[in-house]
């Protein structure tokens, strides 16, 4: 019988007066955004909004603990638009949503800044519950950046792979780290490209002893991409069981997976609340679905962000996972 | 199949002072004066009555559109005074649909993203008292925003339909039924607003869809556009040529016009609304600068059919910057006409992309 663990892949939404309280400091416009110079009147309202996102979680009982990426104004792009090696430029839509980050330029020679860490160090000491980091997987951190550096997409992907190792290398200890790549499903790599994944990905995954879990959505795999991810050196695949659940289910059968597993069980974009029997059905699914694979840890998770729902179902769905995640052991 | 545009000559002044005219206008939204948000905080918390509360908006609305009209625009709006986000208004006035709180659209600005909860219904006009008090206080014509179908269905939380196009079909077609009371109140200028088929790019034939539903029966004496923001354009040109609207609004100044090649070929038949100014940069582009922008837009259609615009919507920008974006366009639209009226725009050699 697998376990399962509760998580989510974290960028939590803000709680409400938070909300106000940052527009009021900070402002509305393009340069107004976290840039990592921030004073210490927004950082105070930061240090008191990622102590109630670690309450949300031990409230609700998940399994893994993360830090809520709520400084992340760029989203995924945040590790890249507070380097000095980056400029920022207008702002541009986040994949198909209507969200949006500040174009990141990459002028210079990407350098780790530690600023992650420091988030999750943040934290350290405020929960009992162990510690999952949250980074761009490196496909996607190139994705979402306009290079004026590298030169070609190769000598990108291998330069943000650098830097995300960089920064992995500074967390502070940590159980799991969820690398989120959605861009490997909405805007799949070429040949020559998906080549190059596994040393991308291994790259950063070798930075850490945590378990690494490379976590995609908004639909499934590109297949040559997938086949090319199996060699890479990772703990799990976190998939989309929201979206094209299939597609996702003839890659792992076809090409088979590891024997952990993370899945979007629950939709981080839809303010319908999944029931813990929704979720665990979900699973089960998946688990009959895939008969080559027996599964040691399964992680329940949202399939992608929860910064898309209103602060009151984001809490009802972190309450789902980890109700569904310990109905499994009293069940066990 | 875009509509004939002669619709255009109807918001041209009687006073015009050139013989080429590019028709100004604004995309809708305009900063709230500071005490129209003191009054509505003091309404949400009941300590303002009703009535106080509806002169509150008039007073607002009265405001901003005297102010489009100093600054000299063609075709005013209010500002969308009475309206706190696109979405949420609607959203408030549409049956089936409930809120559960804001969440980010991005940096510090956020939307009460609404629930569709039960079959969306028309149960009261949205927008028929707005545009009967602002065309009666205007002396200039006036141009109604209305969002979408295709972006209402979109930026929704849908836990009824669980199909997008079902919901966005039912929700053109009550956008086709205020469109309907629009125009009976006197409306001769509306503007749809999809910023969210920037996103979902190949769900432009749903958009077209909705389109078709939304002008059914609407006379062609009516001008209708269309504003589209923030995305990669090439994912949906040439397909909004096909779109049954007499304009095509874009945002282009916030990429500085690195996009204005994809609507250079095929040719662009419908006309354009150009944005000259930067919705999200609270620094003031100079008349020389929006000249510059505004021809552009001349790589692209002919003066005949060019509007100028700002970006989006100007409401998060303070508000003197906001006015004097829009006195600037203004003043750079009818410099540019003049040096057209002079021959000092040679058209057959377009500005170089920036």
């Amino acid at each position: 019988m697998s376990e399962r663990v509760a998580t989510t892949p974290g960028l939590y939404p803000l709680p409400d007066r938070a909300k106000e309280d940052l527009a009021d400091l900070k402002g509305h416009q393009k340069g107004d955004l976290i840039d990592g110079s921030e004073g210490p009147a927004i950082t105070d309202v930061y240090d008191r909004a990622r102590a109630e996102a670690v309450a949300d979680q031990d409230d609700a009982g998940l399994d893994r603990i993360v830090e809520g990426q709520l400084r992340w104004d760029d989203l995924l792009a945040h590790p890249l638009t507070v380097s000095d090696a980056v400029e920022t430029g207008g702002i541009v839509r986040y994949y198909d949503n209507n969200n949006f980050y500040r174009d990141p330029q990459i002028v210079n020679d990407l350098q780790p800044t530690g600023d992650v860490a420091a988030e999750l160090e943040a934290v350290r000491g405020s929960t009992e519950g162990p510690l999952q980091a949250v980074l761009p997987g490196p496909y996607a951190l190139a994705d979402l950046a306009t290079d004026e550096h590298y030169g070609d997409e190769a000598e990108l992907l291998a330069g943000v792979a650098e830097f995300l190792a960089g920064e992995a290398e500074q967390l502070p200890p940590h159980e799991t780290l969820f690398l989120l790549d959605p861009s490997l499903v909405t805007s799949p790599p070429d040949d020559d490209i998906a080549e190059r994944l596994p040393a991308a990905v291994d790259r950063v995954a070798g930075a850490t002893d945590a378990d690494v879990v490379l976590h995609s959505y908004w639909g499934a795999h590109d297949e040559t991409a997938y086949a090319h991810l199996m060699d890479a050196d990772i703990d799990a695949f976190g998939v989309d069981l929201i979206h094209e659940r299939e597609d996702t289910l003839y890659n792992l059968t076809e090409y088979g997976t590891h024997d952990d597993v993370a899945l979007g069980v629950v939709d981080g974009q839809n303010t319908r609340v999944e029931t813990p029997e929704t979720v665990r059905e979900r699973a089960d699914w998946f688990e009959e679905r895939v008969p080559s694979q027996a599964f040691d840890t399964v992680y329940l998770a949202a399939n992608t962000e929860l910064f898309y729902l209103p602060v009151a179902p984001y809490r009802e769905k972190l309450s789902a996972l980890a109700a569904a995640a310990d109905e499994e052991e009293v069940a066990a | 199949m875009s509509r004939p545009a002669d619709n255009r000559a109807q918001f041209r002044p009687d006073d015009h002072p050139n013989d080429h005219f590019l028709l100004t206008t604004v995309v809708g939204s305009y900063p709230k004066p500071k005490w129209l948000d003191r009054a509505r905080e003091l309404d949400e918390s009941g300590d303002l009555d009703d009535a106080a509360w509806a002169e509150a908006q008039d007073d607002a609305a009265r405001l901003i559109t005297g102010e489009h009209e100093r600054a000299g625009l063609d075709t005013v709006v209010d500002g969308e005074m009475r309206r706190e986000e696109m979405t949420e208004f609607f959203a408030a006035r549409i049956g089936g649909y409930e809120f559960n709180g804001p969440v980010k659209v991005w940096g510090h600005n956020y939307f009460d993203k609404p629930s569709v909860v039960d079959e969306v219904s028309y149960e009261e006009p949205w927008l028929v008292d707005e545009f009967a008090f602002t065309s009666d206080v205007a002396t200039r014509p006036v141009k109604v925003p209305i969002t979408g179908p295709y972006t209402l269905a979109s930026w929704s939380f849908d836990e009824v339909y669980g199909d997008e196009a079902a919901l966005a079909r039912d929700l053109a077609d009550l956008v086709n039924e205020e469109v309907e009371a629009l125009v009976d109140a006197g409306a001769r200028y509306v503007q749809i607003d999809e910023p969210a088929l920037a996103t979902t790019p190949d769900d432009h034939a749903l958009v077209g869809e909705c389109l078709d539903r939304i002008v059914a029966g609407i006379s062609e004496d009516v001008r209708v556009g269309l504003h589209v923001c923030y995305g990669d354009y090439s994912r949906i040109y040439p397909e909004v040529l096909e779109f049954p609207v007499d304009e095509v609004d874009l945002e282009l100044c916030n990429g500085d016009y690195e996009q204005v090649d994809v609507f250079e070929s095929p040719e662009f038949t419908t006309d354009l609304a150009l944005g000259v100014v930067d919705a999200h940069d609270a620094g003031v582009e100079s008349v020389e600068q929006i000249e510059q922008n505004i021809r552009q837009g001349l790589r692209v259609v002919p003066p005949e059919r060019l509007t100028v615009s700002p970006d989006c919507g100007l409401k998060l920008l303070p508000r003197e910057a906001a006015y004097q974006k829009t006195a600037n366009l203004v003043t750079a639209a009818r410099n540019v006409e003049a040096d057209l009226d002079a021959g000092r725009i040679d058209l057959d050699t377009p500005v170089p992309i920036p």
